[in-house]
């Protein structure tokens, strides 16, 4: 002890604490010290060996009696736990999507999408054939906001009501291709040996079909109907296998990490490991190539319903493109080239909505862009974002 | 060399699976192709056919002999199929082979030009952003970039054949080359092939080289980060090589296999671009063959783009084996 060296108003609460296992009142030898001490030792001397002048005990609160028992000063509560999660999971990503103009502006575009799926043809009139006057150019009258077609029909009406099915097609895409290739990824990835080889020689044979092609194949033999979920699985029908495969070399890296050797080690299960250590190591990749998945069922539906090749049920953005270069020669007649060019621009700019929006889901899962919002949130486990110091290289 | 043979038997697999679906959408699916042949054949006969007669000519167009049991026609169809016969075009009267046989080498005159073109600019431009990371032009880049990656290639198609081709006259808006002109290795020729081909090319390459650039960007970015980096900077290594040796290998070797997921997209979307631009190669002959219900042609069209494919898809991950030598080996390792 350097007790002795001190003066009594320099003693720690802690120091004293290291006398504690001394003085358990339980023990009868202690006790025995103590009465011992209390004969000899007078009072100063007896504060710098640590011990109160009133009471034969002293520690904190007087009632931890081992050093185990003793607890942190900053304790975190439940409560306080939870804002933290909350401040961790969801404040930070969202502060991050807010401060970051490409997020932002992308979670804008795609929302007024929704809206313009949900709401829209509640508040826009159905389209049909002379609703006004023919090939009315776009913005030179109100009733007609972007013109109408060869036929008198609202421009603004037959892409508001092309909406709802187009959104139900891209989330069938993206979701089929994303929840088959990341199960078939991280599977292959993970268990490798036989399963890993036979998965990759499917995956392998179905990447390297080309994707439009067979689609346009399948749909003039399999005389399906204009199921807009359908369609959706149909133009991403093996676009699964190159996220299969991504997937499976990013598993590859993860797969003898430390943290799940361990868990392996405690002989916890498959399903376990993959799903609570491998996937959430994954996430920021899934959400991306879900994002970009969207933008290729966009992409690749509008494209074959432009030439003629899917069967549709209902207006859409490539029928309407295919009416006007076919029905109104609009790539060589100026009076419907507007035709043409609305549900192109209403394609690209979901397709840069959906774009920007996958790079901010970059941003939220990359943990240099997190430990800079994480540190505003103040009180967070700041070493965990440690790597944001090789950031600046 | 093992890794050669491997990988050159899996796109053999590939081809065999795609020519085994292609027989059994045509053969087995009720109501599909097989039947509305029969359909249009005792329409057009008028009743006049015997039902010999119709599978005799059902045989003659699409390889299958209807009365015989269903692993023979299998087996025919293969047969016939690996002996370059495709059966015979309902629309061109002509045996399928024939029909599209001289337009591969133009789809793939113009989907190797547009995948050179978008990635050789798309990799340097990304690379200079990189090297630039903050500045105007980076910034400039990255928006015209992310707008050309969000734009589809047809649509970047149509509006080129809009204003180039109809607006100012500046570019032919149909054909592989100018009919007046003799096919062979002449300058006016090949002048006129590069002339039909360059908005074709152009609209699939714009579009491309703005996400290629973008992914370039990253990686290098990510590249100039790692501590190697740090030390080869440290150990007084010219930059040149550094910028080549380090950072561009490493930068440049993730994106391959998404330049293989971009030989499939490429060859998908040629065939909405050569219907565009009326460009006989595989793809429009197919969606002719599908708009005329033409299914011999149809199958042999989409058995031919597959083909083309997969040569082109083995070539870039023999490339990638070569280039990465991790890719060939390590298949050894513990499975759990």
């Amino acid at each position: 002890m350097d007790g002795s060296t001190r003066g009594p108003a320099e003693v720690s609460p802690v120091k004293r604490t290291d006398d504690t296992e001394l003085s358990d009142e339980r023990d009868p030898l202690v006790d025995a010290v103590d009465a011992d001490a209390d004969t000899d030792v007078d009072p100063d001397e007896r504060a710098i060996t640590g011990r109160a002048c009133e009471e034969p005990v002293a520690t904190d609160g007087g009632t931890a009696a081992s050093e185990f028992d003793a607890v942190a000063d900053a304790s975190l509560t439940d409560t306080e736990r939870r804002r933290q999660w909350v401040e961790e999971s969801l404040l930070a990503p969202a502060r991050i999507v807010w401060d970051d103009w490409r997020a932002r502006t992308g979670l804008v575009i795609v929302s007024l999408y929704l809206l313009m799926g949900t709401v829209g043809p509640l508040v826009v009139a159905k389209p049909s054939t002379n609703q006004g006057p023919l090939l009315v150019g776009a913005f030179r009258s109100l009733s007609y906001p972007l013109g109408t077609t060869l036929s008198g029909t609202s421009i603004l009406s037959q892409i508001v009501h092309a909406t709802p099915s187009m959104l139900i097609m891209i989330a069938s895409g993206a979701v089929f291709t994303v929840v088959l290739g990341t199960t078939l990824g991280t599977l292959a990835g993970y268990k490798g040996g036989r399963i890993d080889s036979a998965l990759m020689t499917v995956s392998d044979v179905m990447m390297t079909i080309p994707g439009l092609p067979l689609t346009i194949v399948l749909a003039a033999a399999l005389q399906i109907e204009g199921n807009p979920a359908v369609i959706g699985v149909l133009i991403t029908v093996n676009a699964w296998a190159g996220l299969a495969r991504a997937i499976r070399s990013q598993v590859l890296t993860l797969r003898d990490a430390e943290y799940v050797e361990a868990s392996r080690i405690m002989g916890m299960d498959t399903s376990t490991i993959v799903v609570g250590d491998i996937v959430p190591n994954l996430m920021p990749y899934i959400t991306m190539n879900f994002v970009q998945q969207a933008r290729a069922v966009i992409f690749g539906s509008v494209g074959l319903y432009f030439l003629g090749v899917l069967p549709y049920n209902n207006v859409n953005w490539g029928v309407m493109m295919n009416a006007a270069v076919n029905r109104a020669g609009a790539t060589s007649s100026v009076a419907a080239f507007h035709w043409l060019l609305l549900p192109m621009v209403t394609i690209i700019v979901l397709g840069l909505g959906l774009t920007l929006l996958a790079q901010g889901a970059d941003r939220i899962f990359n943990p240099r862009v997190r430990a800079r919002h994480a540190e505003t949130v103040g009180g967070g486990d700041g070493e965990d974002d440690s790597t944001a110091t090789t950031g600046g290289l | 060399m093992s890794y050669i043979l491997k990988r050159l038997g899996r796109s053999a697999l590939t081809v065999f699976v795609v020519v085994s679906a292609s027989f059994g959408l045509v053969r087995l699916l009720p109501g599909g192709p097989l039947d509305y042949l029969r359909a249009q054949m005792i329409q057009q006969g008028g009743g006049d056919l015997s039902a010999a007669e119709i599978n005799r000519r059902i045989a003659a167009q699409t390889n299958i002999a209807v009365d015989e049991p269903v692993y023979v026609q299998y087996v025919d169809y293969m047969t016939s199929i690996v002996q370059g016969d495709f059966g015979r075009s309902i629309w061109y009267e002509e045996p399928v082979a024939s029909v599209i046989g001289p337009a591969i080498p133009w789809t793939v005159f113009l989907t190797a030009s547009a995948l050179f073109l978008t990635f050789t600019v798309g990799v340097s431009l990304g690379a200079f952003m990189a090297y630039k990371e903050g500045s105007t032009f980076d910034v400039t880049s990255t928006g015209v970039g992310l707008v050309l990656n969000s734009t589809p290639s047809y649509v970047v198609a149509l509006l080129l054949i809009a204003f180039l081709g109809y607006q100012f006259q500046l570019f032919p808006t149909g054909g592989r080359y100018a009919s007046e002109l003799t096919p062979g290795l002449n300058v006016p020729f090949l002048a006129s092939v590069l002339y039909h081909g360059m908005l074709p090319i152009l609209s699939m390459a714009v579009v491309g080289f703005g996400g290629w650039a973008l992914s370039m960007r990253g990686n290098s970015i990510r590249v100039l980060g790692e501590d190697y980096l740090r030390v080869a900077r440290l150990r007084g290594l010219p930059t040149r090589r550094i910028a080549i040796r380090y950072v561009a290998r490493n930068a440049i070797l993730p994106m391959y296999t998404g330049l293989m997921i971009a030989i499939g997209t490429v060859f998908g979307g040629a065939v909405i671009i050569e219907n565009i631009f009326a460009y006989p190669g595989v793809g429009f002959y197919l969606i002719q063959a599908i708009n005329a219900r033409d299914y011999p042609l149809m199958m042999g069209g989409f058995i031919l783009i597959t083909v083309a494919m997969v040569v082109g898809i083995t070539i870039a991950d023999l490339t990638y084996g070569w280039l990465d030598p991790r890719a060939s080996g390590g298949e050894s390792r513990e499975a759990y």
